[in-house]
């Protein structure tokens, strides 16, 4: 995509939809700025190109490339933006937030409550994540749930380009720190492109099919593997309704609670591993709202506990699939 | 050393009283813990009184400081009212953070103070993001990160000093050594001055005698001026004891006996209060009415804090996000 391009072209990947969302958002709002490593062009805008074309547009003093040091990355977002910006802190991979955690948990997350509420933390943290690239143990982690246990920071985490642009405008224009957690493996992949200053609201899930029989509440990359069960369901007469959750924390009860009434049958889909992750959040709320109501124990399909393997068999069996979401599906149907 | 600059005489006299503020509200805040009116966390920075009150008469309110849990010192000398600082400390609604940050994390922008942490080594990191939006902005202020000796072992001292120097931030780092990273001496914990690790960013870096105002007045005002002026950032190593135990109620035993007499006995407080006198800079009279109004405003602060009301629990949901939570 052509970074000068003001009209969205009808296709478009997540990795443009988020290009587009910064540059718009720069284009309209001069305290926005953006730091991370190789993020400006001379080191080309970021391992993956997410930034590309952001510094030779709008300067170098308002996209910064960053020594290798995510605690300095998060600080620095973290100062600008209680004097007045907007800052954009890319953190590359979300297994390199560990060592930023200090900033990000008991800095960026807690200085309005702290302060009480006077001053806040107007920051974006964007990292990618996921297993599909072969990458191994240290590289491909979910770890949204420590962060969506932290109270004071908001977690997203789109899985089409036009979520990825909505969501990223909301998370710049919204007033407190979000984390943004794309999808490496599907940053790729071609879908209906963005409409300009188009804004996904932070909390508000989309339902994507609707469905009477069971309700599959997924988000991110694990979309991509239930929207082909969803079909496969409804030809053996299953009706599934699949909720993208989009924003983790805070999520949107009201729809999923809503859709859980009416179906009685529920499951989470995530890359994270079961234990403890959101999938568990997820269903305690429903278990407690929709107790006597739930037709079936709800269901949690998460990435297996241990570390994400190397060996292709190994990661592909790692995360669930198609395949596990259907059988999970049928198991609920049959309870 | 003979070429640097010298405070006048009005900022001799200013230096002292914020000295002297910092000296009383801590043997005050000592007394009122011991007699069971107020429950806090408390790190007395006696000893260390002449660090801040040197260094923020260089500063003005729209500079920024960022401090750490030992801060009440960095936090009156910057300027913080005495009622809004106890309030905050006995958790009313009418302290700085309305009673919800305390005495780790008073947060008062109007003067400039952004950020008080109770995480060693993390003032330096948002330090570097306050001073880089001036250096956007081109506002001419200077940001101060004050830490411990013991934050000089920390990864984010590394990473900071190094994106500073890059980036040529207008931060000065002081470093406030005094001797102690908890109940632990620096001499075992680096082999180096903290000052001599500047060179590695390729700053300037002074070990400066902390006790001793003029020097440390020079010291501030050069690396003040130098941030100020676009040239970068400094690291000073500022020179002093903690004359207690690192938590309040820490029984100091494993403090050296004759190390922490000797430099008691140096106070720096009565010291400077003597060379006033003794250069004609103030008289005796001057210095004891000083001390007296100062601690008039502490008896009006205490008796003010305590009789604040406490915050109701509808504060929990409150200031968490820009939205209430439901």
């Amino acid at each position: 995509m052509n970074a000068q391009t003001t009209a969205a072209p009808a296709k478009a990947n997540i990795l443009q939809g988020i290009n587009a969302a910064i540059a718009d958002a720069m284009e309209a709002d001069e305290t926005i700025i953006v730091l991370g490593e190789d993020v400006a062009d001379p080191e080309e805008g970021g391992v993956c190109g997410v930034t590309k074309g952001l510094s030779s547009r709008f300067g170098d003093q308002r996209v910064r490339s960053t020594p290798i040091s995510e605690q300095a990355i998060i600080g620095a977002a973290i100062g600008a933006s209680l004097v007045g910006f907007k800052p954009i802190a890319e953190i590359m991979l979300m297994n390199f937030t560990t060592v930023a955690m200090d900033m990000i948990v008991n800095h960026a997350a807690k200085l309005r409550f702290m302060s009480g509420g006077q001053t806040n933390v107007p920051i974006v943290i964007r990292t990618m994540t996921g297993t599909g690239f072969g990458s191994g143990g240290q590289h491909c982690d979910y770890l949204e749930a420590w962060f969506a246990h932290t109270a004071g920071i908001k977690v997203v985490a789109p899985s089409s380009p036009a979520d990825a642009y909505g969501l990223m405008r909301s998370a710049i224009d919204d007033p407190d720190p979000v984390l943004f957690i794309e999808n490496l493996p599907t940053y790729w992949a071609p879908a209906e492109a963005p409409a300009k200053d188009h804004r996904v609201p932070i909390g508000k899930a989309n339902v994507l099919t609707q469905g009477t029989d069971v309700t599959i509440v997924a988000y991110a990359r694990m979309i991509q593997e239930a929207l082909p069960a969803v079909a496969e369901l409804a030809k053996e007469g299953i009706s599934a309704e699949l909720i993208d959750l989009r924003t983790i924390a805070p999520w949107d009860r009201e729809t999923v609670v809503a859709s859980v009434r009416k179906t009685g049958r529920a499951m989470i889909v995530h890359e994270a591993v079961t234990p403890f992750g959101a999938g568990a959040e997820i269903a305690a709320v429903l278990h407690h709202e929709l107790f006597g109501a739930l037709k079936a124990p709800v269901e949690r399909l998460g990435g297996a506990f241990c570390p994400v393997p190397f060996s292709k068999p190994l990661e592909t069996a790692f995360a669930p699939q198609t395949a596990d979401i259907v059988a999970a599906a049928r198991a609920l149907i049959k309870n | 050393m003979s070429n640097r600059a010298i405070p006048d005489a009005a900022t001799q006299l200013e230096i002292y009283r914020r000295m002297a503020l910092i000296k009383a509200n801590d043997e005050r805040s000592r007394k009122v813990i011991l007699s069971g009116r107020l429950v806090m966390p408390y790190y007395s920075p006696r000893g260390q009184e002449v660090i801040p009150s040197a260094i923020s008469v260089n500063l003005t309110d729209y500079d920024y400081i960022c401090t750490i849990y030992r801060g009440s010192h960095d936090q009156l000398a910057k300027g913080l009212p005495l009622k809004d600082l106890w309030a905050e400390v006995a958790g009313r609604t009418t302290g700085t953070c309305k009673g919800k940050g305390g005495p780790m994390h008073v947060t008062y922008p109007s003067k400039g103070i952004m950020v008080t942490t109770g995480i060693v080594g993390s003032t330096m990191p948002i330090a570097n993001g306050l001073a880089w939006g001036s250096q956007l902005k081109g506002d001419g202020r200077v940001t101060v990160a004050s830490f411990g000796d013991g934050a000089s072992n920390i990864g984010a001292f590394h990473e900071s000093l190094n994106l500073a120097a890059v980036w040529k931030l207008p931060v000065v780092f002081v470093c406030q050594n005094n001797e102690w990273g908890e109940h632990t001496t620096y001499d075992k914990t680096s082999n180096v001055p903290v000052a001599d690790r500047a060179a590695a960013y390729g700053m300037p870096g002074e070990r400066v005698d902390g006790n001793d105002p003029f020097a440390m007045f020079a010291a501030a005002k050069e690396a003040i001026d130098r941030a100020r002026a676009g040239e970068g950032p400094t690291l000073i190593e500022a020179m002093t004891y903690r004359f207690f135990g690192h938590v309040f109620g820490d029984q100091d035993a494993y403090m050296d006996k004759a190390r922490k007499a000797e430099a008691m006995a140096n106070d720096p407080v009565p010291r400077f209060r003597a060379k006033l006198i003794e250069t004609g800079v103030a008289s005796e009279d001057q210095l004891a009415a000083m001390e007296a109004s100062i601690e008039a405003e502490i008896d009006e602060a205490v008796e003010f804090a305590l009789a604040s009301p406490f915050p109701g629990v509808e504060e929990l949901s409150r200031d968490v996000f820009a939205q209430e939570n439901a």
